[in-house]
């Protein structure tokens, strides 16, 4: 039971941070139709940055968690003002190409500096103990980061659907052609929405670097997952990204704890949920067919 | 109020649109009737600036709105009753009707619209898309007169619809019109048409073909009839 319960609040860590990176991938996409191929290297960078505030710097652990997601917040609204606002109009192919291209030159930046080794990044003191739960004891930073996290998506949740900025956001996700002809100049919010997207990468890159090896390739390893995570929960559905994520963190937990002795059973998991969800349901599990246009 | 002049508009290759000039004003209903394909959704859609690939001038109240984005000619107090009625599925009732700002001088207050429409104050909190077909129709044409839009643009606000609710979109037009709201409508029900309309342009292949006072077309009902194949 103990065993059980630890593993199932190890799911919820991982899962907390698939939510936040496909909670930005689905405000992404869902209002500008772009998957950001490159948001991996964003949780990357959120991360790398926090090392390198700490190690070249001494700016601690808090105010890395506000700065690089506001500073990589600000450097995606400038790149979706330079390159990404283009590819609305091209082929989806572009879409690859270009995301998958800002990848590699953010990978390999980092790497021309610092090489591919991890990088280590201490807890923040404050966090360094654990929490007795009674039947275990996790560590506290993990607690922090589920509770973290989840105030994070719920508070998302709040302004998507309880203000006006929200409202505007499901409407020109829903019917992009058709919200401007409700006078809703809904250009005027793609670039924020776009910066949102990527803020929350980075913060997602910040809260791993106490947990997780700071590398340039962290966020490639992690995207995949990610990307099986937004298909599950239907592209473009924030619930669907955020109850997807937590759901897959958990499927990835047991597997590992339960099918151990498969290794191939555990380490393919996810792509066999995503493969069943989209056979059962094509347009994943809360995803809306798009509308014939 | 509103005036078109030689306007074109094309779908890749296909010109769907000849030199079309009309005009509407302030104050008036007009329809515009034809066969299907003739070009009536797309001059609608030209004028309120959803459709790209077109040549000509778009004024309204003397001003050229034709290289405005959508949402600028929104809030000049166009507005805009698609054929599919516009219901977004991930907003409630009420968030379906105060979505657009307001923007014309005599906006429908809320509660004004819910004393119209008990149905919709009823339905205020579910998604629009659980409306029926007829209460989606409502919700469309009561969201442009909560706006305070000045010309209505309507495609089709009638196909579907029971004779009931036909006679409440007429009567909804009518009190519209009382307003000193404007209407430019696409209509393929004639008898509507006449109903609510003071003029009628009927458009074949892409060109104004005849324009035509209401009592013209009372007349020869019969022979516009069997020309629109209905």
């Amino acid at each position: 039971m103990t065993g059980f319960l630890q593993n199932t609040f190890n799911g919820l860590v991982s899962g907390a941070f698939y939510a936040l990176l496909a909670l930005g991938l689905a405000v992404i996409f869902g209002m500008l139709r772009v998957v950001n191929f490159a948001h991996g290297a964003f949780y990357m960078l959120g991360a790398f940055g926090a090392y390198v505030l700490l190690s070249e710097a001494g700016v601690p652990f808090w105010a890395a968690l506000v700065i690089m997601p506001l500073g990589l917040g600000l450097l995606g609204m400038a790149l979706e003002r330079a390159v990404i606002h283009w590819l609305t109009r091209l082929d989806p192919l572009y879409n690859f190409l270009l995301t998958f291209g800002l990848t590699l030159i953010l990978q390999d930046l980092v790497k021309s500096r610092y090489g591919v080794q991890s990088s280590p990044y201490a807890t923040p003191s404050a966090l360094s103990g654990s929490v007795d739960f009674g039947l275990f004891d996790f560590p506290a930073y993990r607690v922090f980061i589920l509770g973290f996290a989840v105030l994070v998506c719920v508070a998302v949740w709040w302004v998507l659907t309880r203000t006006r900025v929200g409202m505007v956001v499901r409407a020109a996700t829903e019917r992009p052609e058709l919200t401007p002809a409700f006078g809703i100049n809904v250009g005027r919010w793609v670039t924020p929405v776009f910066g949102f997207g990527i803020a929350l990468a980075g913060l997602a890159g910040v809260l791993a670097a106490p947990m997780r090896a700071v590398n340039p390739l962290m966020g490639a390893d992690l995207i995949i997952v990610v990307f099986a995570v937004v298909v599950i929960g239907g592209l473009g559905s924030i619930f669907g990204s955020v109850a997807a994520g937590f759901g897959i963190g958990l499927v990835q937990a047991w597997g590992e704890a339960y099918l151990s002795d498969f290794p191939i059973v555990s380490q393919t998991i996810v792509f066999v949920v995503m493969a069943v969800v989209l056979l059962w349901r094509p347009a994943g599990l809360f995803g809306r067919e798009e509308a014939p246009a | 109020m509103l005036r078109v002049d030689n306007l074109s508009a094309w779908y890749g290759e296909a010109q769907v649109l000849r030199d079309v000039s009309l005009d509407v004003a302030a104050g008036e209903v007009v329809t515009l009737v034809g066969r299907n394909g003739a070009g009536k959704s797309t001059l609608l859609r030209c004028v309120m600036g959803l459709h790209t690939g077109q040549r000509g001038t778009v004024e309204l109240d003397g001003r050229d709105i034709g290289r405005l984005p959508a949402y600028r000619r929104a809030r000049l107090g166009l507005g805009w009753v698609p054929d599919d009625r516009g219901s977004y599925a991930t907003l409630s009732v009420a968030e379906n009707l105060t979505l657009p700002p307001t923007v014309g001088p005599d906006p429908w207050p809320l509660e004004r619209v819910y004393e119209a429409f008990p149905a919709l104050h009823q339905r205020r909190d579910s998604a629009a898309t659980t409306l029926s077909g007829g209460e989606q129709q409502m919700l469309a044409l009561a969201r442009v007169l909560r706006m305070g839009a000045r010309l209505l643009l309507c495609d089709e606000p009638t196909e579907g619809l029971s004779p009931l609710l036909v006679q409440q979109v007429g009567d909804l037009l009518h009190e519209a019109k009382r307003h000193g709201v404007t209407v430019l409508l696409v209509e393929q029900n004639l008898h509507f048409a006449t109903g609510v309309a003071d003029r009628h342009y009927l458009l074949a292949e892409g060109r104004v073909v005849e324009a035509m006072e209401n009592s013209e077309v009372r007349s020869r009902e019969r022979e516009l009839l069997s020309y629109l194949g209905i």
